[in-house]
């Protein structure tokens, strides 16, 4: 039950206030305040305990948002309302940042009153509340719309009215996919995943029932049974192991349980279906050769390959390699084949920017940097080279088979559906060490 | 320093720290830093060398990024570099980085120590100046390695100038508090004293604080600095203020250096030299009458100044402790202060007034302040301004105010702040003890101590009170009767039940006779708190119910009832369940003779000191207590309170002077009898000290000097033992006479008698024996002994009786000598040698070398001096092989302070004697009965 809520700018001044049970006092504002957002030490941890008060906090840009409690709530349902909270705003006015906050107060107290009531989260879907939560005037809603809002927000499905009706039926499906990975100097993986999401945009009339099928190894490997060898075996090295996922809560999650197939009645809008992540058989769309070289005591020689390692047809877009650089450089010289580099001193590292780069091919850099010989007997720590890509295609290799959508009571069927699916690889962390 | 001209502001300096004071966030500031850093690193870098001025501004950032918190790995060698040039703005930054940001870096050390060392040896007084700040800034080991010969030439040269000499000063003074082990002493030291004489007052100030550093090390060598100091505080005290030019600060002469000097002079005793001695006193007089005149200035500056002058004046004043007009007017000039506006002048008048009262001149001066102080102690807003008002109340207090201030303290306490609270009960407790004249007053007093403060009481308070109560018959009934008075009290703090339950099981017989009190009121009064306390209450309780059982057997089924209650037999604690079940028991099945006799009332406690005090000191910490209590009772051997005790002492009524009242009835003899006999039936272990048994008493005489208990006499047919115990100018001997014969003496009697002189000296009261004595039997005979003054000569005891159809008489010398009504004195050395010095009148000394008669065994002669009724002070001798005791002479009309020095010459087998007391008479008697004893 969460006592409060808070928004802050990064200054710690106090954007958004709101407090939801009488444990909360004034003063935990500043609590907050004084000892995490201008500590000492920065503070790591998400969740801090000040005065028998707890606080828990995300970060946006530079705004803070922290729910305070004085009960022992679960860490888990704050988080999530956090993260949904952010999301409700994003979807309200686009990017949390200090000064869309301030130009939307009235919007912000509006929403905290709908998605929290006495510290207990309500429905927080964005679709459901731009029904009745608008930014413009108020319209006059006749008796009807006002009791289809009420039996949509307490009712079965709140993420949904009734009565939607569009000229075309569209839906858009992007599987986005970041991939993380620790790399060792040898080409060794010390550890790969990736999270995904499957994001939708649905334009559909009336209530339709949604069925999405996607190349799971688990229902792959059951039709294989089901169906004949052969084919079980073809369908066999396309399926992908998903190691967890969760779902958007339209998705009927007792069918999942049984059937492990995916059916559900989709929001309007933008939505996040499902998120997943796999650890096994990942593409490594990018393969980075470090070699440095310390040449005496003043002078490093760096030189680091890229190899993009998918099809050729493909490309990849906005890829960005970081080189630290020792923290006595006093100066670099560059040679790159391809691309953009420069020193940063601010940062301490080279960024080697190439705009775009097709599969199957390679591309180096060498760097010479000349050091400050210290008096420090430190030695430089050598931190991992990181990067960044964008890839069109899902590095897990997660294949949507079908999309099917049911609508008995309207007259359109599956085929009548205008669907568009895409495939967006991004880099998360993506390091290797030197 | 010169100014800095308008070319040399360094702007990118500027540009920078203005970028990054306008970082929005942390990382925007990183970043900034990095970037600044990078740009650094590549000028430094860079193959062109730097000039002078770019080389400074660089090295200026890399300072300034240090400063916010980051590490810095580069750029010394520049800043060493900046050390060689010529611009003072170059090398005083090349200084203040190697100032900061300097460590133990084996390779550029060479390298500073080489640049300040060509600075040293420079002409030039800035550069000189620079490179000694920066010696003393970094202060390091090394540095003093290196430097730390070199800078006393330069101090004391003739051709310094005065602000490198002043500079010096205190570069050394850094030097000696970092290593002192690395700063040579040699014959600098003299010239250095002569800085005092310096026309620059600045150079004296340094100099002055570098000599007080180092006469506190090495007093002798820097012995003649008193006279310079003295000369020069004269001539600062009455120049007129504007004499000193940049020295007046606020129309006040030098307050620092007069500060300074007047610390300097502490660290001496008062000057011997009687013109020196004089001019001081002058000069602490023209201090004291400046604080009389109208201030010149109504600033704040002002004032401050002219009272650190006079506070330190007056510290000294307190220090020496040997003008009393001084000290009257010092305590005259605090008094004033007490109801100053400043608050910070009223706490330190209290603080000040609290050593002063601990000086025998003045502490009458300082009690007529007691108004004063009790008005700061109810009105005062500040804790701490308080809690001196609470010290000084303590320290002033004698016999003749205490009620008013234990009162007052009493009261003060109920809205006393928690943090000193258990200290001000303490300190109550002390007070309501050492000066009671009246037990109820004292019972009334703890008492009301805990009720008021129950809480703050701590184990030591409750305890001391019931043994007092036990001690003195005459209180108990109206104890009993104040305590079951407070027990009323709907709610009672748990130390009073304590007490309560405690007192009314022992002496409740002594209230039962009224009905508003019989003894199951009494009883019930005690259940009805039973179940509110903790478990170590509840078991005194039950013991003092069974107490009941034999005081009263009336309410014997009743408590039975209690002990046999589920809750008592069956009490989840093991100690309450095993007492109830055995005092059930025990009332059960005992009679009532056994009961009486398991029961009966608990015997005395032996005396000892207070541990009341002892907790006192222990809280306070060493070195913080203020002595005052000891040193202003004892040694100097004033009379003041003498003259205080005698009225009480003149009243018939009330003979004691202390609670440890010698003069009562012998009931406490039981438990000495005992000790007594068990001493008797085994005599072996008495004489082994001494020589065999013999006829001749001197010898045995001799043995009572050290001792206070054992056998004075024996022949076959009586053996006569004694067991005394002094408390101050009382004495109580118990003598024992033992029948060894089995026939009985027939008319036994014994007296005492004294020389006509003796008796005006000492009182000796014997108690009327009885006339037979059983053979094999022991009889009693208590006397009571006080000493009007200080004697040489002993009193006889007679003892007449028939044995056998003979009349037997014998007559043996009472061991009552002078050291018997010793207390020791425990001192600090500095407050030994104080005294010491104090009593330097040849007459009051008396020496003597003597030989040793016995094997010189470290632990015997520890034994014999303490046994002789001196302090032992350890640590106070240079040589540890010495022996320093220190004690105080009670006699009825004065108190003699005696300080002797024991020191043994294990070659030549010899001991040099050395007392000295303020009486002469006193001195020889104890010298003559000690140097017996070796």
């Amino acid at each position: 039950m969460i006592g409060g809520l808070f928004i802050y700018n990064h200054k710690g001044e106090v954007l958004i206030s709101r407090v939801y049970r009488d444990d909360i006092g004034r003063n935990a504002v500043d609590a907050f305040r004084v000892s995490v957002i201008h500590a000492r030490h920065q503070v790591r941890s998400p969740v801090s305990n000040i005065a028998r008060t707890s606080f828990f906090h995300v970060k946006r840009s530079n705004v803070w948002l922290a729910a305070a409690t004085r009960q022992n709530v679960n860490a888990c349902m704050v988080f999530e309302f956090l993260y949904k909270m952010c999301d409700v705003m994003t979807a309200y006015f686009g990017k949390i940042s200090e000064e869309n906050v301030k130009n939307n107060f009235v919007l912000i107290y509006e929403l905290l009153d709908e998605i929290l009531d006495f510290g207990y989260p309500q429905n927080s879907e964005p679709g459901a509340l731009k029904t009745f939560i608008t930014q413009q005037g108020v319209k006059s809603q006749s008796k009807e719309e006002q009791s289809q809002i009420t039996s949509q927000v307490t009712g079965q499905i709140g993420w949904r009215r009734e009565g939607i009706k569009y000229r075309r039926n569209e839906l858009f499906l992007d599987v986005m996919e970041s991939v993380n990975l620790l790399m060792s100097p040898q080409g060794q993986v010390l550890s790969a995943h990736v999270s995904g999401r499957v994001v939708m945009k649905s334009y559909l009339s009336g209530m339709p029932e949604c069925k999405f099928g996607m190349n799971d190894k688990i229902v792959i490997d059951k039709q294989g049974k089901a169906g004949s060898n052969d084919d079980g075996a073809k369908s066999g090295k396309q399926s992908i192991a998903i190691d967890d996922c969760t779902f958007h809560q339209c998705v009927r999650l007792s069918k999942f349980d049984s059937e492990r197939s995916i059916s559900f009645i989709p929001p309007d809008g933008d939505y996040e279906l499902m998120r997943y992540r796999t650890t096994k058989d990942i593409i490594l769309p990018f393969r980075v050769i470090p070699l440095v070289r310390e040449v005496g005591r003043t002078k490093l020689e760096v030189k680091v390959v890229i190899k993009s390692n998918f099809k050729a047809s493909l490309l990849a877009q906005k890829i960005e390699v970081m080189i630290p650089t020792p923290l006595n450089t006093s100066g670099v010289q560059l040679i790159c084949m391809k691309g953009k580099a420069k020193y940063k001193a601010s940062e301490n590292a080279i960024v080697w920017k190439v705009k775009r780069m097709a599969g199957m091919k390679e591309s180096q850099i060498s760097a010479e940097i000349e050091l400050l010989p210290t008096n420090d007997k430190k030695k430089w720590a050598r931190p991992p080279i990181s990067m960044n890509f964008e890839v069109p295609f899902a590095p897990s290799g997660l294949k949507v088979r079908y999309l099917k959508v049911f609508e008995p009571k309207l007259n359109y069927s599956d085929h009548d559906v205008i669907k568009w699916v895409r495939y967006i690889g991004k880099s998360g962390i993506y390091e290797t060490r030197c | 320093m010169p100014a800095v001209s308008k070319g040399d502001g360094m702007r990118g300096l500027a540009v920078f720290i203005s970028d990054i004071r306008n970082c929005k966030s942390k990382e925007a500031e990183v970043k900034r830093i990095n970037k600044e850093l990078a740009n650094i690193r590549s000028k430094f870098k860079g193959d062109k060398a730097l000039d002078g001025y770019s080389k400074k501004k660089y090295v200026c950032k890399l300072l300034f990024i240090f400063l916010l918190g980051h590490d810095i790995d580069f750029g010394h060698m520049e800043a060493v570099n900046l050390l060689s040039s010529n611009k003072y703005t170059e090398k005083q930054i090349g200084y203040l980085f190697i100032s900061v940001l300097v460590n133990s870096n084996s390779d550029l050390i060479s390298l500073i120590n080489n640049g300040i060392k060509n600075d040293l040896a420079s002409r030039n007084p800035t550069f000189m100046n620079l490179a000694l700040h920066c010696i003393a800034n970094v202060g390091s080991r090394e540095m003093a390695e290196a430097f730390a010969s070199q800078i006393p030439s330069i101090l004391v040269a003739g051709d310094t100038m005065d602000s490198v000499k002043q500079s010096a000063a205190l570069c050394l003074l850094r030097l000696n508090r970092t290593s002192p082990d690395l700063v040579p002493m040699g014959e600098w030291t003299a010239r250095v004293v002569h800085l005092l004489n310096d026309q620059h007052l600045g150079v004296v100030t340094a100099a002055t604080s570098l000599i007080t550093t180092l006469a506190q090390k090495s007093p002798e060598d820097f012995r003649t600095s008193i006279s310079l100091a003295v000369a020069r505080l004269s001539r600062i005290v009455t120049s007129a203020s504007i004499d000193l030019q940049d020295y007046t600060y606020y129309f006040v002469a030098a307050p620092w250096l007069s500060v300074k000097l007047l610390r300097l002079l502490q660290c001496y005793p008062p000057p011997e030299d009687a013109a020196l001695r004089s001019r001081l006193t002058e000069c602490l007089e023209t201090i004291l009458n400046k604080a009389q005149e109208p201030p010149k200035s109504k600033k704040v500056q002002h004032s401050n100044a002219k009272n650190a002058v006079l506070f330190e004046a007056i510290a000294l004043i307190i220090h020496h402790d040997s003008e009393p007009t001084l000290l009257v007017r010092a305590c005259n000039q605090l008094g004033q202060f007490l109801q100053h506006r400043e608050t910070n002048l009223r706490y330190l008048a209290l603080e000040s007034m609290c050593t002063l009262a601990s000086s025998e001149f003045s502490h009458e001066a300082v009690k007529t302040h007691i108004d004063t102080v009790i008005n700061a102690l109810k009105t005062e807003r500040d804790v701490s301004v308080r809690q001196r008002a609470v010290d000084l109340l303590y320290a002033m207090c004698d016999r003749s105010n205490s009620k008013q201030i234990v009162a007052e303290m009493l009261s003060y306490l109920e809205n006393a702040d928690y943090s000193i609270r258990e200290e001000i009960v303490l300190k109550v407790a002390i007070l309501a003890e050492k000066y009671a004249v009246d037990y109820t007053w004292y019972v009334d007093t703890i008492l009301n101590l805990i009720r008021i403060a129950g809480d703050h009481v701590s184990e030591e308070v409750w305890y001391r009170v019931i043994q007092i109560v036990i001690n003195q018959d005459d209180v108990q009934g109206y104890a009993a009767k104040t305590v079951f008075e407070a027990l009323q009290a709907p709610a009672c703090h748990e130390n009073l039940l304590k007490v309560g339950g405690y007192i009314l099981g022992e002496f409740g017989n002594l209230i039962a006779g009224d009905p508003r009190s019989s003894p199951l009121v009494q009883f019930n009064l005690l259940h009805s708190k039973f179940h509110l306390c903790s478990v170590p209450t509840r078991a005194l309780l039950l013991s003092a119910y069974i107490k009941f059982i034999n005081l009263f057997p009336e309410v014997k089924p009743t408590i039975q009832d209690v002990l046999r209650s589920d809750s008592q037999l069956r009490n989840a604690d093991v100690e309450l369940q095993q007492r109830a079940i055995e005092y059930l028991r025990l009332s059960c099945i005992a009679s009532t003779d056994i009961l009486a006799t398991v029961l009966e009332e608990m015997p005395p406690f032996p005396e000892r000191e207070s541990s009341i005090l002892a907790k006192l000191k222990k809280k306070k910490g060493p070195g913080k207590v203020p002595d005052m209590d000891e040193a202003r009772w004892n040694v100097n051997g004033n009379t003041e309170h003498s003259e205080n005790t005698e009225p009480t002492n003149k009243a018939p009524s009330h003979p004691f002077t202390d609670l440890l009242n010698m003069n009562s009835s012998p009931a406490a003899g039981a438990s000495l009898l005992v000790d007594v006999l068990s001493d008797l039936s085994s005599p072996a272990p008495a004489p082994t000290t001494g020589p065999g048994p013999t006829d001749v008493c001197e010898e045995h005489f001799s043995r009572f000097v050290c001792k206070n208990n054992g056998v004075i006499f024996e022949n076959q047919l009586l053996q006569i033992g004694l067991k005394s115990e002094y408390r101050q100018n009382l004495g109580r001997i118990y003598v024992f006479y033992g029948n060894k014969t089995s026939s009985q003496f027939l008319s036994f009697s014994s007296s005492v008698t004294s020389s006509d002189t003796l008796k005006t000296q000492l009182n000796v009261h014997t108690m009327p024996v009885d006339p037979t004595v059983e053979g094999g039997a022991q009889l009693q005979q208590i006397l009571n002994i006080e000493c009007l003054s200080d004697f040489s000569d002993t009193p006889v005891l007679n003892v007449q009786f028939r044995y056998g159809g003979t009349l037997q008489n014998i007559a043996v010398k009472l061991p009552v000598m002078l050291n018997k009504f010793f207390q020791p004195t425990e001192m600090t050395s500095e407050d030994f040698f104080q005294r010491w010095k104090q009593l330097g009148v040849p007459q009051q000394e008396v020496q003597t070398i003597f030989k040793a008669q016995h094997p010189m065994d470290t632990d015997v002669t520890n034994a014999k001096i303490l046994g002789f009724g001196v302090a032992l002070l350890t640590g106070v001798d240079p040589n540890p092989a010495n022996f320093v005791g220190a004690g105080v002479i009670h006699t009825k009309n004065t108190q003699v302070g005696c300080l002797l020095r024991l020191e043994p010459n294990p070659q030549a087998e010899m001991y040099r004697l050395t007392l000295r007391t303020s009486r002469e008479s006193v001195s020889q008697r104890l010298c003559d009965l000690l140097s017996e004893q070796f």
